[in-house]
């Protein structure tokens, strides 16, 4: 019941989980609701029809997953393609959720069933940076803003297709990868090793976007091999001291982490 | 045989479950090895850096507005770590490159 401890504890700290995890999943829906236009209007031009769009976007909950699902569709691919092909484009997620399982110690398994339905990228960049253990009221706040805002964008793409203007688009688009930046970049000040470990791992995804070769291998091939090399070879040259350890699995500490701002 | 789309939506959203279900639910103790410890440290830090780059140059119309975005996402994240004024700063920079003859 080290749960339960938590969740009183934060809320004795001031601030509420569930209304941070809300405010931090502000910017996470906008980025969304502008990737999921993009969606549905490729959904739209294989003729799905809104409703249908939108109830993929609450099943799937994933970009790359949604693009693939819906070439397979568009090629009347076997059901057993789809199966498969599913599994290798969202092969990542299979990471995060180890990764996750270590900041809820002690959590009960409905909190894990429910949680790990919305493993995205973006929430799972909001999880990891919360200190100590993850309060699962918070990650359901950022879940409540961020999935209306996928839904109703890949819903809107496909119901009005070219009304916004690109450029309006085009600038939204970029929101999600601003995000990221702003998830590692700040751990990159604390922590030296951090720091090279992005450079390095940036450096490495560039090149193998130019060499011939590997450039023609899909970018989703590319995120889980370079992940996989990169995370080993930083674990055998710099494993993290055991308070580094403790820091990530010590309950709780509310305080907000680098999102607190203004 | 025309395939349904709803058995193809249940289909691909079962794998997507089974992969973000499967870790988080039969991991339930901490992992004692300092070397995994380190591994799942660091993947975070690791699999974003990939995201990130250089798929960002290649977000926006021109890879002249995305270098905008990811130079000016790079510079406020950097002073200050504030997700959402990170996010509106890139936007904002990839709007306004995009408004000059080179974007």
């Amino acid at each position: 019941m080290q749960h339960a401890g938590s969740l009183t504890a934060s809320a004795s700290a001031g601030t509420r989980p569930f209304a941070r995890g809300l405010r931090d999943g502000l910017p996470i829906s906008l980025g969304y609701f502008a990737v999921g236009f993009t969606i549905g209007i490729a959904a739209k031009k294989l003729g799905l029809t809104p409703l249908q769009v939108g109830l993929m976007a609450f099943l799937m909950h994933a970009s790359a997953g949604e693009f693939a699902l819906l070439s397979v569709i568009g090629s009347q691919g076997s059901y057993l393609l789809m199966f498969f092909t599913q599994l290798v484009v969202n092969l990542r997620y299979v990471l995060m959720s180890c990764s996750l399982s270590q900041k809820l110690q002690g959590t009960p398994y409905r909190h894990r069933f429910l949680l790990s339905y919305f493993i995205t990228d973006e929430l799972f960049g909001l999880a990891v940076m919360q200190k100590g253990q993850l309060n699962p009221r918070y990650y359901y706040g950022a879940v409540m803003v961020a999935s209306p805002g996928w839904a109703l964008g890949t819903v809107l793409g496909a119901t009005v297709g070219a009304i916004l203007p690109l450029s309006l688009v085009s600038a939204f688009g970029i929101a999600l990868y601003g995000m990221f930046l702003a998830i590692i970049i700040p751990a990159a000040k604390t922590s030296r090793s951090i720091a090279w470990i992005i450079l390095a791992s940036m450096a490495a995804s560039g090149l193998c976007t130019v060499l011939p070769y590997i450039k023609n291998l899909s970018s989703n091939f590319r995120i889980i091999v370079l992940t996989l090399v990169i995370s080993a070879v930083a674990a055998w040259l710099c494993p993290i001291k055991p308070q580094e350890a403790e820091d990530s699995q010590k309950a709780p500490a509310e305080e907000g982490g680098v999102s607190d701002g203004t | 045989m025309e395939h349904n789309v709803y058995v193809y939506f249940l289909v691909a959203a079962i794998a997507v479950y089974l992969l973000r279900s499967l870790p988080i639910t039969l991991i339930q103790k901490p992992i004692e090895s300092r070397f995994l410890r380190s591994f799942l440290y660091y993947v975070p830090y690791v699999t974003l850096s990939i995201m990130v780059f250089p798929a960002i140059l290649s977000s926006t119309q021109s890879l002249w507005s995305g270098l905008a975005g990811f130079l000016a996402a790079s510079i406020v994240a950097w002073l200050d770590g504030n997700l959402f004024k990170v996010a509106v700063c890139s936007c904002i920079a990839v709007y306004v490159v995009e408004l000059l003859p080179i974007g």
